[in-house]
């Protein structure tokens, strides 16, 4: 391991390295604003400069490679001078918006300029002004503030991979833009606010909203989508202001996705605050009380073979644990399910429905294979991460089925069952690629598991990875792409009906009106229509699902309640407490303790933590196969078709929410009327 | 003073004709074949042996240069660019040496591509150069049809594809890693450094860049020897060089000269003198506007090669030769160089991009009369943290003609400024953006 010498203390650091990084290992702070661990070197901002003991002039630290036997000093007046130089410069065009700026409390130029820049101005000429760009209704641009780092062009352009942003003009009349005025189109384009080390890039839906300094930050998991990116969410009181992203170098990195930051300010519309009971088709507000007894009244109705439930998106580990034991022991009934489409799933081991080779994995693997999956709208954290093994190691990507611009290049080899029946024969031309490479992958989506030709396309690839010894105890690479939140934590604690002889008997029995009586936990994407059943409705949105429903219990949503979820790579992860649910909303594991006290047979557990250990129990222990593995994988000729996902409004948190309404107009290019096209 | 026989461009003032079969006359291309068939390795070290230094304004050692690139060929082609990017303010050398010496040109990228292993040599044209290039294009095809280029050119065995790319009018390409960007197709910003073009350039290949006069320079080096060349000139700037010299003087024109001649000599015997006579000098630009500028009093003694202008604090940089005499105001030449640099600049880094058009309205400032004393201090601070913070070398060429300033000509200023008011009347200077849009004679 090769030393430097940084202000005469010697360290070791790794090959490759560049004096930045060497320095940040010493534990000595350099100021910077261009440069960022994530994206590619640009050392324009020149506030890294540090002396180099032969050289005259100071270097920029984040761009020279660190070699053996360097002698860096950074405390010196010559390192002093050029920082305060720089930093005259930077604030010498940069207009005094600190009252009204945004970024004002969690400023970089602000921090850096009180440590390291100089007290007094002597600029006295007039600034330069820029004019405002339009760049969507996400992020709001105020660019006379720009100190010209390019963070936000390089991040466009490497990692969320279209290249939108650029700058235009030469010299002091340079200008980042979007240049055709129109919003940006990437999902991770809000990334650029955390991103702008000033107040140039500022989020449009929380413009002066409040101080960094005034909220309340809580740690906690995203439920979106089933990526499970950590997120901190800001609270001013019990209002949910803002969410941003936390480091998790195993799953997000520092990015999450538009829909995950923007959606907050659904929480706040359509809410659930008291039960409500239809009497005589209209929905009228009721007490807890009235509500309950009049649910177990019902239940007891009807055989335990005619209740159903249905198990939403955005359901934590708790609510499924006690609805599940509220249904085996209070009222004897096995019917529920955590699908709301008919998809093929094999129960019997984890590996089957998780994303084994972890998001991690991607980066270490060789060669992917997109069956039937569009992880850019699926999982978009994770299509960053391939776009990243893609950009440093140019691996090949294939897709079965036509996901459309990923921003990495791939290519379609087939859009039906015939083509993973060639694969698997050895006949396809990709067959050699696969068996040469050391470490494939195949990401297997939703849309390829649908009833027809679910269950000839998982077992057979899964089949097929068995014998070439691509699943064994280093590496695995069967993946599946789930979409929701809520899924694998519910297969794990088998909330499903998946029999010996049928996968989708729930489904089937649904369409034969079988169920009277259906409780639906916070589903609202459900495929039935209510005909003369009785629907009860736990959820925290009024919805769908409250629209049909005769019974409504308001529930938590993800902010408010101490939940465990876990991701797509089946990762537990805990969502932690940020604000209160409103009126008179009560956590989902709390209504079904008070229901199960009603019909007499009482849980086990009396508080959360309890309840936590029966869960771990029950993660634990052994499940028994629910399939028989003997049976022949018959060949189903069917398209693969990549069902078409309307980003914006996947749950209902989303569909309540103005910012994804206004992102969703402008996907899909609807006419403005003349108010929105003012503001 | 040169003699004929020293001369190395006979036709700068196209008496001869510029056409391939005069050049020929001149022993252009004579046996070329002889020089390359003597190796690489002699090649080089007869460059190294006659001192030449690059002709393109920083004056690094040819021979040096030619030596960084990597002795074998390995994954990656290298390759020969000429920076035809003539856009420093007072240089026109090597619009002549294209217009009239293209085949001196077309011979040096023979050989030179030869010395550093390239089949490909690209030659960055500044877009104003229009009909320049359009000769040069002409010259090139005129080799190619008499096999002094493409395959087996000269019959040496190498091959040599030559290509001219066109600039689009920023000065900013003219720097090396600038240009490179703008040939990949990219926006001219200049690259960090290291690392250096000669292992990392052109597409991430080796490529040695080098100015069109030095290349120009190669063949006759090598044929007459590298003596003949370090014997003329001063040690460590050895040769001649093609002054440009204009500004106030009676006759403004190119002279090839030996380096070391006295600026004295060369304003009075080939530019027929300053305008009203010697005594009426205030002032000489020895090296295009990025260098410091000499008063009348350094003048009188001062020779023109690099380390004597170096140790004057100033620099030969490319010979452009600016002559401005008692008439000119020195403030205003100053104040209209400072808005070039503030024009030009890329806008890639912090200080150049906000100090030159700080320096620039300070100085227009002090050209109107309305600054205060303080501010002169604070244009001297503002030029010593612009120096040496910034990517490539344009900060030191916007800080440096300031700095000549004040070194020189404080008292001229100060003359014209005053003290701090104590009350302070609202300034109402309009902001200064791209004046020359709104002075319609100078557009």
């Amino acid at each position: 391991m090769p030393k430097i010498t940084i202000n005469n203390n010697e360290i070791e650091f790794e090959e490759g390295m560049t004096v930045l990084q060497a320095c940040e290992l010493a534990g000595v702070e350099i100021p910077r604003f261009c440069y960022h661990e994530r994206l590619s070197i640009a050392g324009n901002c020149r506030m890294c400069l540090v002396q180099l003991e032969k050289s005259a002039k100071p270097i920029a630290s984040c761009a020279m490679p660190a070699t053996e036997g360097m002698n860096v000093k950074t405390n010196t007046s010559f390192v002093d001078k050029a920082r305060k130089g720089v930093m005259e410069f930077l604030l010498a065009n940069h207009p005094l918006d600190c009252p009204v700026c945004d970024q004002g409390g969690e400023c970089d130029l602000q921090d850096q300029s009180l440590f390291y820049g100089v007290h007094n101005t002597r600029y006295t000429e007039k600034k330069r002004q820029v004019k405002e760009k339009h760049m969507g209704p996400l992020i709001k641009t105020q660019m006379t503030r720009c100190i010209h780092c390019t963070r936000c062009i390089r991040f466009a352009t490497e990692v969320a991979g279209i290249p939108e942003l650029g700058a235009i003009g030469r010299g002091e009349d340079t200008q980042i833009t979007t240049y055709l005025e129109k919003s940006m189109e990437s999902e991770l384009s809000a990334n650029v606010i955390d991103l702008c080390p000033v107040g140039a890039l500022t989020s449009k839906p929380y413009a002066f909203e409040a101080r960094p300094w005034d909220l309340k930050k809580t740690e906690s998991i995203d439920v979106m989508d089933a990526v499970g990116s950590n997120i901190r969410i800001d609270t001013y009181g019990w209002e949910v202001k803002r969410i941003l992203p936390r480091v998790n170098e195993d799953i997000n990195e520092e990015w999450i996705s538009d829909k995950t930051r923007y959606a907050c300010d659904g929480l706040a519309k359509q809410r659930l605050d008291t039960p409500y009971i239809r009497t005589n088709g209209k929905l009228e507000k009721a007490s807890w009380k009235e509500a309950l007894n009049l649910l177990v009244k019902k239940i007891k109705l009807y055989k335990p073979d005619e209740v159903a439930g249905l198990v939403g998106e955005l359901a934590d580990l708790e609510m499924i644990y006690s609805f599940k034991t509220f249904f085996e022991n209070c009222i004897g009934s096995n019917n529920f399910e955590c699908r709301q489409d008919k998809i093929y799933i094999n129960p019997n081991e984890r590996k089957n429905y998780i994303f084994n080779s972890s998001i991690n994995g991607i980066e270490e693997s060789d060669f992917i294979l997109l069956i039937g999956t569009n992880p850019r709208l699926e999982a978009t954290i994770l299509n960053a991460r391939i776009r990243k093994a893609y950009s440093k190691n140019k691996i090949k990507i294939y897709s079965i089925g036509d996901p459309g611009d990923l921003t990495y290049p791939y290519e379609n080899i087939g859009n039906d069952t015939t083509t993973i029946k060639e694969i698997i024969a050895g006949n396809h031309e990709i067959y050699k690629k696969i068996i040469k490479s050391k470490k494939p992958m195949f990401i297997i989506g939703e849309s390829a598991l649908h009833e027809l030709g679910g269950k000839y396309i998982f077992e057979s690839l899964k089949k097929f990875l068995h014998e070439k010894n691509f699943i064994n105890k280093d590496w695995n690479a069967l993946n599946i792409l789930t979409q929701q939140a809520s899924r694998v934590g519910a297969l794990d604690l088998g909330c499903y009906s998946i029999n010996e002889k049928e996968n989708f008997s729930f489904f089937n029995k649904l369409n034969d009106e079988k169920f009277k009586f259906i409780y639906l936990l916070g589903s609202d994407n459900f495929k039935f229509e209510k005909k003369n059943k009785f629907i009860v409705y736990q959820g925290s949105h009024g919805d769908k699902g409250a629209e049909i429903a005769d019974i409504i219990l308001p529930g938590a949503s993800y902010t408010e309640k101490n939940g465990l979820f876990i991701n797509l790579e089946g990762k537990m992860q805990k969502a932690y407490k940020a604000s209160y649910p409103p009126g008179d909303s009560r956590e989902d594991w709390v209504i079904f303790k008070d229901l199960s006290k009603l019909m007499n047979k009482p849980f086990g557990f009396n508080d959360s933590k309890q309840l936590r250990e029966l869960i771990k129990k029950d993660l634990l222990k052994k499940t028994h196969k629910t399939i028989n593995e003997n049976f022949n994988i018959d060949f189903v000729d069917t398209n693969i078709l990549i069902k078409k996902i309307d980003y914006y409004h996947t749950n209902p948190i989303c569909r309540a929410s103005k910012v994804m309404n206004e992102c969703k107009q402008i996907s899909k290019n609807f006419l403005f009327s003349g108010i929105e096209k003012a503001s | 003073m040169l003699k004929d026989e020293d001369r190395i461009f006979k036709n700068l003032y196209n008496d001869y004709g510029w056409d391939i079969d005069s050049a020929v006359k001149r022993n252009d291309w004579f046996e070329t074949k002889n020089i390359i068939s003597k190796g690489r390795n002699w090649i080089i070290d007869e460059i190294k042996k006659s001192e030449l230094r690059g002709r393109g304004g920083a004056g690094f050692p040819t021979g040096l240069k030619f030596s960084f690139a990597p002795k074998e060929v390995g994954s990656r082609p290298h390759y020969l660019v000429i920076n035809a990017d003539e856009s420093e303010p007072g240089t026109c050398k090597d619009r002549d040496i294209i217009r009239f010496e293209p085949q001196k040109l077309i011979e040096g990228c023979l050989i030179s591509s030869y010395a550093v292993n390239a089949h490909t040599c690209y030659i960055y044209i500044r877009g104003e150069y229009y009909r320049e290039g359009e000769r040069l294009q002409k010259s090139i095809t005129e080799a190619y049809k008499k096999n002094f280029l493409g395959k087996n050119a000269c019959g040496s065995g190498w091959d040599l594809d030559i290509y001219i790319h066109y600039g689009a009018g920023a000065y900013i390409c003219g720097e090396e890693t600038a240009l490179l960007e703008s040939l990949e197709g990219k926006k001219g910003l200049p690259r960090l450094k290291p690392p250096f073009p000669a292992l990392v350039g052109l597409y991430g290949c080796p490529t040695i860049v080098n100015n069109v006069e030095t290349i120009s320079v190669i063949p006759t080096i090598l044929r007459r020897g590298a003596k003949w060349f370090s014997s003329l000139g001063k040690p460590k700037n050895t040769g001649t060089k093609i002054f440009c010299i204009s500004g106030n003087v009676n006759n403004p024109c190119n002279v090839e000269e030996e380096m070391g001649i006295p600026l004295k000599d060369l304003i009075e015997k080939h530019a027929g003198g300053v305008i009203g006579g010697w005594k009426n000098l205030q002032a000489v630009i020895p090296g295009g506007s990025s260098m410091p500028l000499l008063p009348k009093s350094i003048c009188e003694t001062i020779t023109m090669d690099f380390d004597s202008l170096i140790k004057e604090k100033s620099g030969l940089g490319t010979a452009g030769i600016v002559v401005i005499n008692k008439d000119q105001d020195i403030i205003k030449c100053m104040a209209r160089i400072a808005r070039f640099y503030k024009h030009e600049s890329c806008g890639q880094c912090t200080p150049c991009r906000e100090g030159s058009g700080w320096m620039w309205r300070m100085l227009k400032r002090m050209e109107e009369g309305e600054a205060t004393y303080k501010e002169i201090d604070l244009l001297h601070d503002v030029t010593k943290q612009i120096e040496g913070h910034t990517i490539c070398a344009f900060g030191e060429g916007s800080a440096w003609p300031v700095q000549g300033l004040l070194r020189h000509f404080r008292k001229e200023i100060e003359k014209r400024c005053h003290e701090e008011p104590l009350v302070k009347k609202k300034n109402e200077i309009p902001y200064l953006i791209d004046q020359h849009l709104l002075e319609k004679d100078n557009a």
